[in-house]
């Protein structure tokens, strides 16, 4: 499993100057790592359709949830975006089947809380890479918890 | 076994159509025949039936049937499918043979032909043995036939001829060969179609009898078979929904078999098949997302079926073809009209066909070993088979038809997997990778994923180094680099320039080389402390023209290849000069310029700095630092190089981490000026003349991909960096400024304004400019603009006026600004002195420009220059209305007068109220009337010379009449007020300022009979006071009039009481009173009433108008009071003037 966050620090609110740029970026150590980071990559064109299609339409705003991005054969990729543009995305195994939309759900619920406590911090300049090790250890408890 | 052996056949993936044979066509030779060939098969548009149609010869012989099986009871089937079965019943045997023959129902040997036609009937039969197979004639006629029944001789000879061939007059059929030919065939076809489509459901019965024969344990394969059969028969009969049905049946079937190594090819084979067809068929239907269910559904179940891990490459390419296929259906699909989306599109299906490619290549690599292994082909070909083909689809050729778990021979299989994985090896892996990935970028291209399509190209380009075709595997990587740069994901770019590095190295291409090398070393690349110094060191080679050590990783015999290419490079290329541009790429030398100022002075020299930063693990030396301007006269300032000023060794080293800066200065040249110059490049040489230059190129003031945002974060950062020494610079503090103006010098002269705002309006508005130098040396060529500041409202210039000469008036020939005034020179500390006369003649604020131009020698760092400098003073002057001019007509007892009459006296009173904060000097004012208003007597100027202040006001008051108008006239032009004045403060010289004033007009009434009164201004008690009334006849009838005086208590009078009398037109009648005041004081006179008998409308009202209403009388003096008359005569003149403001107060 691995989680990253990936998106435009939140003081940039201009939709031109969206950037994607990861801002933490973790994975269970394995071989494939760069390929995670590749599928976190190419996950952002669905993230971005998605963001762009929620402008179009104003559904319900509050809904950060952006759900199952694409599937593939051996992972799930799924999305998040605050209300300030910062992506989150998770990939899970598909195998894993003990992880459904809930607790998925949840895990971004989590991460997004971590996150805003990062954000709170006044020596955190927003847009650096997050070097916290409060996020550190939530995301590493998260990813203990769903392997 | 062809390396096509993962291709579906061909006859799987066709559309079957029921498959008619037209036997008796000569169609080479006979010309009705081969319209009649072509009327069926050419031109096939959607709208005609799906029949396949060959041409076959009438003795052909169709493939024998075996004799039909009475008993499945001791049967065990070989296999799932014959491989010929499918294109058997497609392409062999015919649903429906039709015969045609030339037969016309008047043909005189009539018995002969039916008996040649029975005889061709019986062959075809005869052929078709066993089958259910119908046959049909056709006889082609030369006469249009008539319409049924009425042909008596056509009905008989048809069941005639029936009967001899044994047809039912369903299957007897008549052409004629006649105009309409292709509606005749297609009616033709219809009826071939009912008769093929009752042959396939015949089929589908004969092949579900079957069924109840068979048993659970032995027959499984034949389940399926069946299954499958049927539903190749729908789909011949177009039966599709049922031809699904069917399938799907078949498809839960196949698995439902016990699967083991030696039947699992043949198994995933059949399920491939079947898949494809159920995929196929679903999206035929419109429903694509069963089509995809099935599909998921299908790689669920056999994904996991790898069969024997010798082998495991097949599974690969197996599964790699199943995703292609579908991939291929689903893009057919969207070509009919089906819309994709993002997240479910064809490309998914190609991308993961090239995942499993690469993995087929993997295992193939891993156990059919590399290229140079050689595992030894068995001697006897396992894979021959005698026929050259296989006789069931996925089964292997040295135990064709063998079911039982176990292999029969262990040694034959041996041989069998080693003879696969011999061929195996043969297979391109690399361009199968190649042309999945490309597919799938075309599909990620049209559905909007760029990163999609970024990533899959990389994958090409690895797979195209993996090749060994560096070339386009560079082109590729090169070409998604950017938008992994633009996108900060520094961890992939680090890996794909690894990937780029390694492809540069094998090929010897020197400037890529260097240029990925520099961004593995910098700050964007994510390798490790030891990996940058290596690449370092390698760049350092470079640069001394000797080979680089090979890149971890490379393929051994290409790093061989590379080392002899290197060192052909280096003995070639001595001195060769390298340009590499690296403001889109993130160099490890990083650079910023800038001017120390926005704008510098003409005669201050202009000061660059270059900021150099290295974030490389060692110093980085160079060679030779330069700026490009955009003026290229100044590059010879902007250079750092070991030859000119010869600045230390260690300025030439850049240390890593720490801020480099370096100065230039020089001067501007005078043209320059009102010019910007900027920085149109930096270029850092790296290496040396005798080895290899390489140029470092920086557009503009410096910068690469990533500093703009480290310069955003930096600014928003607030960290406080630890204090620097001295003469370091923090590299986040500084930032670019790439072009700077050169403006003139700062003049040293002052211009002083003197003026007293605001002007008013018309006036001529003086301005002293006072110029005094404080220069130290000459001003010369001193010259004046002055005027309205122009690009203001452009209907202020067509107002303003501005002269030199005070002593006129302007008009509309002067211009709004006066440019360059010569004034001469100006020594220094001198006074110049210039007035300005500004006329405005409409009201507001107008910008004014004063503009001093002057030129100065100085010299500068030793250079002489002439220097133009200049001042400018703007003001803002606002310009008001001197007075106001109010006019009124009253009556001659200053009554206000709604209308005049006619030959009436009146008078004008016009009132001029300062609104100059300044006092105003009216010099005169006149009245100019119109023709149609004459003066009662010689007006003149009454405000001559007078001065008014703020606030204050002057009146005149003129007498007037209004000469008879035409009838029906009622307003009548008044003429001209003309005020002349100027301000008080104005000298003599100024002229006097004309304020012409339209008068109002006023409404003109005749008046039938006027009456006016001669009395004395005042009179004496008792003294006789004589007054006489005229009475005027303004008409032009006789006029009766009847008058009387009422008593008053005040007066005693003698006289006419009462009286009528007529007044001639035209003429006036005086009546003569003698009153005898009886009061003194205030005292109204007698009342006098008149009427007009003929005009009762003119009521005595209207005519006491114009007589006076009151007097006043006097005491008179008695006795000896000389004293007292001149108190008396002082009081008088007090009363009379007291009369005369009461009148005016309260006008009755």
């Amino acid at each position: 499993m691995m989680t990253m966050l990936g998106g435009e620090p939140f003081l940039l609110v201009s939709k031109q100057e969206q950037q994607n740029y990861p801002l933490y970026i973790r994975s269970v150590p394995s071989d494939s790592e760069l390929k995670f980071h590749y599928t976190v990559h190419t996950s952002l064109d669905v993230v971005e359709e998605k963001v762009s299609a929620v402008g179009k339409v104003i559904v319900d705003q509050r809904e950060l949830y952006l759900g199952l991005l694409y599937p593939t054969e051996d992972y799930k990729v799924y999305g998040y975006v605050t209300n300030s543009k910062v992506k989150f995305v998770i990939v899970v195994d598909s195998s894993n089947t003990s992880l459904r939309d809930n607790e998925i759900r949840s895990m971004f619920r989590k991460l997004h809380n971590s996150f805003t406590d990062v954000m709170c911090n006044p020596f955190y300049n927003p847009g650096d890479p997050i070097q916290s090790k409060v996020f550190d250890s939530m995301v590493s408890s998260m990813m203990v918890q769903t392997c | 076994m062809s390396p096509a052996q993962w291709d579906l056949p061909p006859e799987l993936c066709c559309r079957p159509m029921a498959f008619v044979a037209l036997t008796g066509l000569d169609v080479v030779y006979n010309a009705v025949h081969r319209a009649i060939w072509d009327a069926f098969c050419a031109n096939r548009r959607a709208d005609r039936v799906p029949i396949s149609f060959k041409v076959l010869p009438g003795d052909h012989e169709y493939p024998k049937c075996r004799t039909k099986r009475t008993s499945y009871e001791w049967y065990i089937p070989k296999g799932i499918l014959k491989t010929g079965w499918m294109n058997k019943h497609l392409n062999l045997v015919p649903a429906l043979v039709v015969l045609f023959y030339e037969l016309d129902w008047d043909e005189p040997q009539w018995k002969e032909k039916q008996s040649e036609c029975a005889t061709k009937v019986e062959i075809v039969r005869t052929s078709l043995q066993g089958r259910n197979t119908k046959v049909a004639v056709v006889l082609i006629q030369k006469k249009t036939p008539l319409p049924p029944g009425e042909d008596v001789m056509a009905s008989e000879r048809a069941a005639a001829l029936c009967n001899a061939c044994d047809l039912s007059g369903k299957s007897l059929f008549v052409l004629p060969h006649t105009d309409h030919l292709v509606g005749y065939i297609i009616r033709l076809e219809n009826a071939f179609y009912e008769h093929a489509q009752t042959y396939y459901y015949t089929e589908i019965r004969r092949v579900k009898s079957h069924k109840e024969f068979l048993n659970k344990t032995t027959h499984q394969l034949l389940f399926v078979r069946h299954q499958f059969k049927t539903a190749f028969f729908s789909e011949l009969k177009q039966d599709t929904q049922n031809a699904l049905k069917y399938y799907r049946a078949a498809y839960s079937l196949i698995h439902e078999l016990r699967t083991h190594e030696t039947n699992i090819l043949e198994i995933k084979t059949m399920a491939g098949f079947i898949n494809y067809k159920i995929c196929r068929l679903c999206f035929q239907h419109n429903t694509p997302l069963d089509a995809i269910a099935q599909f998921r559904k299908h790689i669920d179940l056999c994904k996991k079926k790898i069969g024997s891990a010798e082998l495991a490459f097949e599974h690969a390419a197996w599964m790699s073809k199943q995703f292609q296929y579908f991939g291929d259906l689903f893009d057919e699909a969207i070509k009919l009209g089906l819309t994709a989306i993002q997240t479910q599109n064809p490309g998914f299906y190609y991308q993961q066909a090239a995942h499993y490619a690469q993995e087929r290549k993997r295992l193939a690599f891993q156990l059919c070993g590399g290229p140079e292994a050689n595992l030894g082909y068995p001697a006897p070909d396992p894979l021959e088979t005698p026929t050259g083909i296989l006789d069931f689809y996925g089964q292997r050729a040295w135990r064709q038809g063998h079911q039982s778990i176990d292999p029969p021979d262990p040694e034959k299989e041996k041989g069998g997997i080693l003879a696969l994985q011999g061929r195996e090896k043969e297979v391109p892996h690399s361009e199968l990778i190649i042309a999945l990935l490309s597919n799938a970028v075309a599909q990620f291209k049209k559905y909007k994923c760029p990163r999609m399509k970024s990533r899959l190209m990389v994958q090409m380009g690895e797979e195209y180094y993996h090749t060994k075709d560096y070339a386009k595997a560079l082109k590729l990587l090169d070409y998604v680099m950017c938008d992994y740069r633009t996108e900060r994901w520094w961890g992939l770019l680090t890996s794909i320039l690894g990937t780029a590095l390694r492809c540069s190295y094998l090929m010897a291409q020197v400037k890529d080389y260097v240029s990925y090398s520099m961004e593995l070393v910098g700050r964007a690349s994510m390798l490790r402390e030891d990996q940058k110094s290596r690449i370092q060191k390698n760049v350092a080679k470079v640069l001394k023209n000797e080979p680089p050590e090979a890149e971890p990783d490379c393929d051994p015999s290409a790093v061989k290849a590379a080392q002899a290419l290197w060192n052909e490079r280096g003995s070639q290329a001595s001195g060769e000069d390298l340009i590499l541009e690296v403001q889109d790429s993130v160099p490890f030398v990083q650079c910023k310029a800038r001017f120390l100022h926005p704008s510098f002075h003409l005669d201050v020299p202009v000061q660059l700095h270059v900021f150099l930063l290295t974030d490389s693990p060692h110093p980085v030396r160079f060679s030779k630092l330069c700026v490009s301007l955009s003026n290229q006269d100044y590059n010879q300032y902007c250079v750092v190089d070991s030859l000119g000023q010869a600045p230390a060794q260690e300025d030439m080293c850049l240390v890593p981490g720490r801020t480099h800066r370096y100065s230039f200065r020089f001067v501007a040249r005078p043209e320059d000026v009102g010019k910007k110059i900027e920085i149109t490049g930096v270029d850092l040489m790296l290496g040396s003349e005798n080895g290899r230059c390489i140029f470092l190129n920086w557009r503009g003031g410096g910068g690469d991909a990533a500093s703009s945002h480290e310069a955003l974060q930096a600014t928003r950062s607030f960290k406080r960096r630890g204090r620097l020494p001295e003469n370091e610079v923090d590299w986040d503090t500084v930032s670019i400024q790439a072009s700077t103006m050169i403006i003139s010098r700062v003049p040293r002269i002052s211009v002083q304004l003197h003026h007293e705002p605001p002007a008013l309006n018309n006036e001529m508005y003086c301005m002293m400019v006072t110029i005094q130098s404080h220069e130290d040396i000459v001003a010369r060529d001193l010259k004046l603009t002055a005027g309205l500041k122009p690009g203001q409202d452009a209907n202020l210039s067509h107002t303003t006026h501005v002269t030199l000469d005070g002593s006129k008036m302007c008009d509309d020939s002067h211009r709004a600004l006066l440019p360059d005034i010569p004034m001469g020179d100006l020594q220094p500390q001198e006074k110049m002195e210039k007035p300005l006369s500004i006329r405005c003649s409409t009201t507001g604020p107008r910008i004014f420009l004063v503009h001093v131009a002057y030129t100065v020698d100085t010299c500068i760092e030793g250079r002489d220059i002439v220097c133009k400098c200049h001042k400018d003073e703007t003001v803002t002057i606002e310009t008001v209305v001197p007075f106001e001019v109010a006019v009124k007509f009253v009556s001659t007892k200053f009554e206000h007068l709604e209308h005049v009459f006619v030959d009436v006296p009146f008078l004008l009173m016009t009132d001029i109220l300062s609104m100059s904060p300044w006092p105003l000097h009216l010099v005169t004012s006149e009245l100019q009337l119109a023709p149609t208003m004459a003066a009662v007597d010689q007006p003149a100027s009454q405000v001559e010379e007078v001065v008014l202040q703020t606030g204050e006001s002057a009146s005149e008051c003129f007498c007037l009449t209004c000469p008879p108008v035409h009838h029906g006239t009622t307003g009548v032009a008044s003429g001209q007020y003309v005020m002349s004045w100027k301000r008080k403060s104005a000298n003599a010289t100024i002229p006097v300022v004309n304020t012409v004033i339209t008068l109002p007009h006023v409404a003109v009434e005749t008046i039938p009979l006027y009456v006016h009164a001669d009395l004395p201004s005042f009179g004496r008690v008792r003294e006789s006071l004589p007054v006489k009334y005229h009475i005027q006849n303004r008409t032009a009838i006789v006029q009766e009039v009847e008058m009387s005086v009422e008593p008053s208590d005040a007066f005693m009078f003698s006289g006419l009481k009462q009286v009528r009398l007529r007044i001639l037109p035209g003429t006036e009648q005086d009546m003569l009173y003698n009153f005898y005041p009886l009061m003194a004081g205030y005292q109204m006179l007698p009342l006098l009433n008149i009427n007009l008998l003929r005009l009762p409308a003119v009521s005595g009202q209207l005519l006491r108008r114009f007589l006076p209403s009151r007097i006043f009388i006097k005491v008179t003096f008695n006795g000896p009071a000389n004293s007292g008359i001149e108190t008396a005569a002082k009081l008088a003149c007090w009363l009379h003037l007291h009369l005369f403001l009461e009148q005016m107060l309260f006008p009755m």
